[in-house]
């Protein structure tokens, strides 16, 4: 989104707006600063080695608690989301304070963060899963902030479908995994060790569990949608596309490594979907001219390189993916912030439009640059000390060390190039002219990539302060045992260092032939026949094809097919089931029944038949009054009088009510003796329903009848109620509240056809 | 549609419907009535009237729209299972007093809380139909 | 006795579901007439039979005396009946209004809720969209 240009007048911030929106950041940043210090106050007590929970119960039937724990790996993912957000609390409301709406995207940016620290605190897989939809649905919503511009809704629509779809994947595997481990409790699982990789399910648990961490943390092919999620205003980007929502997957998949990991298929996966994400991200990343873009790619190149190191055993391995998680978190979101700074300051973020702004920004150059350094893995940076472990765990990976060096260097050489591009390029290159006058930004926009590019200085000078702290309880919680971690800027010179030095000759050749290698980049990108964007596009409209296709199926709009797939369904689903569970009763002996009811009977029957004949209305409504007649003189033989009395009588009222209104109706037209070969299968369905009807009623009425309750009514109903007509006693005293429930009904239909016939009346009158 | 007949007879027919209806309803506990076979007769009564007349001379006669029949009738019926309800039994629990050897109780309420709806309800129907043109 | 019921019920049926597959909504209106009718039938006869001995008690007795027919799904029908009307009578209003608004008394050319689709009217595809 551009923020320069508003044309909607009804989208400007009032006054008003603009206080609202920045008392919700306030809310937003004293919660993330309190919950920041919590978490690091609770920084010495897990680094011994302790673990902290809160349990609530929360489906007891179903075993399910929402319990939380806090170990190194939660405790580190929750310290970034916690530390990060309240940067982002403070500069969202400066950087959209032009929208009228932004009070709304910093109130579900809370909930984000709340579901985010939830994701990572979840002891509990399905509370897990619940909180990794919440963050997906809040993502849904932030990407999709500038909901008036189509983009903006496409976009957002594809991060939901794509990481929503992963995310029901994942929940399948889960509950595979919970019914094969016998646990939902992740804690539980870890502590059961390896059983499970000789597991039938093994394979299937690992392949639903890995979509769903490779569609949230957007690894090939479903890489996609996170470039698209650039749609986002940028301090979302900076949160939720750099530093943690994208990480859910990565952390996922750190989570399960003492579950799944350890087995050839888990390192075959991650360390082939890691090596090829980042190395096609990494080339993607410099074709882009849009900084934010190009930042995008190279988030996507990050998410591969730690899903290749997760795919180890190897310590060294782990405590890589730990370092460079923390590493790129500190830096990525530094320079997103430093990209909407200029955004914000210049009126764009197109590389070939931008230059010379270190003069007019002089702190958020500084910002950039030390951020840049650090992406780049420049000494004394806490990004040198991730790369050169980086370069130690690749040769560590016991699985293919070849391919893990080569998508390394490939991947940090591109790095530096676009570290160069994006934080070093736009503040040192020869001066051009921008939309706006460069200006600095205000305070609260630069303190948050300021205190974050220092902090990647600070911790690495002082290295052991996060080696101790942050990296080594994590890594102790990825390998589900203890394990150290040294950190140091000078290890000696060894084969990292040396690989270090071709990276940034690598790099920096790259830098000074960027704008040859993108052009030739575009001309190839040009040639290719399609790509996953258009993979997706293909897919969704072949899912909205079969949906109209089931829909003229299914849903035809015309009755009678509707009541004829019903009523067919009940004679098959009926009769079959008397068929098979040998409940046909035929009648032994010819039914002994006084010569009335045979006569009623008849009526009955003869006026059933002469509704279905009768051609005009008139004789219609006379052969259905006779049936109701009939049926009411049977009740009364049968002991009913108050049933045949009531019959009777709502029999007058039927005739009355239908007069009035089939007075109004057109008569029965030649159409509605339908088309010949319809009606032959509508009488067979027909005859079939009444046979179905009969043998059912037939086997219900054959075995022997409970009284009991009738008994009840019949001894107490004088006793105790003062009543000898026990239907009425039934209707007015036992079963009083029915009755209330019935006369309810009786009621809302007389309002409901007022609601009908009068409302309209006025509606005409008004128009 | 006038019929001289049929508009006499009704005249002379309706005040005693009304008052059977009103014997069929009190009678109910003991024999063949109660509530929705009274409010029945009663609500054809007054449909007989519309049609021999008018639904507005049954509006008249009434003295008060239908639909507020419907109301009070739901409003007895509900009110009716309050009494027991109140002393802490189960909500329409009979309550009985015995004035003279004669049993009165809330479930002769309820029945006319039946009644009621049901002439109501029958009523805003049959006159709501009638009054479309 | 249950046995006539039966093969009564049974034609009602048969007769409802013939009229409710007409196009004509009148017809389908007779049979759920018919319809309301079986069911109350049916669930007078679940209870069982017994031929002229109503469910009351003589003056004087604390209980009826022998066997009398079954009270309790004479209830249930008689409220069945008085919701039925109910029902019924909105079904009708609902129907003449129908009428009013589309002019016809055809179930097949009541589609204004699933309207027949033709290709012009599905959505433009998302490749289209994501020009935009």
């Amino acid at each position: 989104m551009t923020i320069v240009s508003i044309e909607r007048p009804d989208l400007v911030a009032s006054p008003h707006s603009r206080l609202t929106s920045r008392f919700a950041g306030w809310v937003g940043f004293f919660l993330a600063a309190g919950l920041t210090a919590f978490f690091a106050s609770k920084v010495p007590v897990v680094a011994a080695g302790e673990t902290l929970r809160w349990t609530v119960d929360w489906v007891p039937t179903l075993g399910y608690q929402l319990s939380f724990y806090v170990d190194g790996l939660s405790l580190l993912f929750a310290l970034l989301i916690s530390g990060i957000g309240a940067f982002i609390f403070l500069y969202t409301p400066v950087y959209l304070s032009a929208y009228r709406h932004a009070s709304r995207l910093v109130v579900v940016l809370i909930l984000f963060m709340i579901s985010m620290l939830g994701l990572v605190m979840a002891d509990d897989m399905i509370a897990l899963f619940v909180f990794w939809e919440l963050t997906t649905i809040t993502s849904y919503i932030l990407i999709g902030f500038d909901h008036d511009n189509a983009k903006a809704r496409r976009c957002a629509l594809q991060a939901l479908l794509v990481t929503g779809a992963g995310g029901l994947v994942m929940l399948a595997g889960f509950v595979l995994l919970g019914s094969a481990a016998g646990t939902f409790q992740l804690s539980e699982l870890k502590a059961q060790g390896f059983h499970l990789a000789e597991h039938a399910a093994y394979l299937p648990i690992l392949i639903l569990i890995l979509i769903g961490a490779f569609t949230k943390s957007a690894q090939i092919p479903f890489h996609f949608w996170l470039p698209n999620a650039m749609a986002a205003p940028t301090p979302i980007s900076a949160y939720l596309h750099s530093a943690t929502m994208v990480k859910g997957g990565v952390y996922l998949m750190a989570r399960m490594h003492p579950v799944l990991g350890g087995t050839p298929e888990w390192a075959w996966i991650l360390t082939i979907i890691g090596a090829a994400t980042a190395v096609v991200a990494s080339v993607l990343a410099l074709r882009q001219t849009d900084l934010k873009l190009a930042l995008a790619y190279t988030t996507v190149m990050a998410l591969g390189t730690l899903t290749m190191f997760l795919g180890a055993e190897a310590g060294v391995a782990i405590a890589a993916a730990v370092t460079f998680l923390l590493v790129h978190a500190l830096y990525k979101c530094a320079l997103f912030l430093v990209v909407g700074i200029i955004d914000h300051g210049t009126g764009t973020r197109d590389a070939p439009r931008l230059g010379g702004l270190a003069r007019a920004m002089p702190i958020t150059t500084a910002a950039a640059a030390a951020a840049a350094l650090s992406m780049a893995g420049f000494p004394p940076f806490l990004g040198f000390i991730g790369k050169e472990l980086k370069y130690e765990g690749a040769l560590a990976i016991a699985s293919e060390p070849g391919l893990a060096i080569t998508a390394a260097v490939a991947a940090n050489a591109m790095m530096v190039a676009v570290a160069a591009i994006v934080g070093l390029r736009p503040f040192f290159a020869r001066p051009v002219a921008t939309p706006k006058v460069p200006h600095e930004a205000p305070f609260r926009m630069w303190i948050g990539p300021v205190t974050l590019a220092a902090l990647g200085l600070f911790f690495g000078l002082v290295p052991p302060l996060v080696a101790n702290g942050l990296v080594q309880p994590a890594v102790a919680s990825v390998l589900g045992a203890p394990q150290v971690v040294k950190l140091a800027l000078w290890h000696g010179i060894n084969l990292p260092l040396l690989l270090s030095v071709v990276t940034l000759l690598l790099g920096v050749l790259v830098y000074v032939r960027h704008l040859q290698i993108r052009d030739s980049l575009a001309a190839f990108e040009a040639r290719l026949p399609t790509d996953t964007d258009r993979v997706y596009d293909l897919s969704i409209d072949a899912l909205k094809d079969l949906a109209a296709w089931q829909t003229r199926l299914i849903q035809s709009g015309v009755l009678r097919r509707y009541l004829f797939v019903v009523f067919a369904v009940v004679v098959l689903a009926v009769g079959g089931t008397l068929l098979m569970k040998d409940g046909l009763r035929l009648p032994q002996a010819w039914p002994d029944v006084p010569l009335p009811v045979w006569g009623m009977t008849a009526l009955v029957l003869a006026g059933a038949v002469l509704t279905v004949l009768a051609k005009s209305r008139l004789l219609a409504i006379c052969a259905l009054g006779s049936v109701g007649f009939g049926v009411a003189l049977i009740f009364l033989m049968y002991g009913a009088p108050d049933v045949a009395m009531t019959q009777l009588l709502v029999e007058i009222l039927f005739v009355i009510i239908i007069a009035i209104v089939l007075l109004r109706l057109p008569r029965f037209g030649k159409r509605t003796a339908g088309l010949g070969a319809s009606r032959w299968q509508d009488g067979v369905l027909a005859v079939g329903t009444g046979l179905v009807t009969t043998a059912l009623m037939l086997a219900a009425t054959r075995g022997p009848i409970d009284r009991e309750i009738t008994a009840y009514f019949e001894a107490n109903s004088a006793t105790e109620a003062y009543g000898r007509n026990i239907v009425n006693v039934i209707l007015v005293d036992f079963r009083a509240l029915d009755t209330l429930g019935e006369i309810l009904v009786v009621a809302v239909a007389a309002f409901a056809v007022v609601g009908l016939v009068k409302l309209r009346q006025r509606r005409w009158r008004a128009s | 549609m006038r019929s001289l007949i049929l508009s006499t007879a009704v005249h002379l027919l309706f005040g005693l419907m009304i008052l059977f209806s009103l014997f069929l309803l009190l009678r109910g506990h003991n024999l063949p009535g109660g509530g929705f076979v009274g409010g029945l007769v009663a609500a054809i009564a007054f449909t007989l009237f519309a049609i021999a007349d008018s639904a507005a001379a049954v509006r008249r006669v009434l003295r008060i729209d239908p639909r507020y029949l419907v109301v009070a009738g739901l409003a007895v019926a509900l009110l009716s299972g309050l009494f027991k309800a109140a002393a802490g039994m189960p909500y329409l629990t009979g309550a009985w007093v015995h004035p003279g050897g004669l049993p009165l109780g809330t479930p002769l309420l309820f029945d006319v809380g039946v009644y009621l709806t049901v002439v109501g309800s029958v009523l805003t129907l049959v006159l709501t139909m009638e009054e479309e043109r | 006795m249950e046995t006539v019921l039966a093969i009564l019920v049974g034609s009602l049926v048969a007769a409802t579901v013939f009229l409710m597959l007409s196009r004509n909504i009148v017809k389908f209106l007779f049979g759920l007439v018919l319809l309301g009718n079986a069911a109350n039938l049916l669930i007078f006869a679940a209870g069982r039979l017994t031929y002229a001995r109503p469910g009351l008690i003589p003056d004087g007795a604390a209980a009826p005396l022998g066997d009398v027919a079954n009270a309790l799904p004479q209830a249930m029908v008689l409220t069945a009946i008085v919701i039925g009307f109910g029902l019924t009578a909105f079904a009708f209003a609902l129907v003449y209004r129908a009428y009013q608004e589309l002019g016809t008394t055809d179930t097949d050319e009541m589609r204004v809720a699933e309207p027949p689709l033709d290709a012009s009217q599905l959505d433009t595809p998302a490749q289209d969209r994501r020009a935009a």
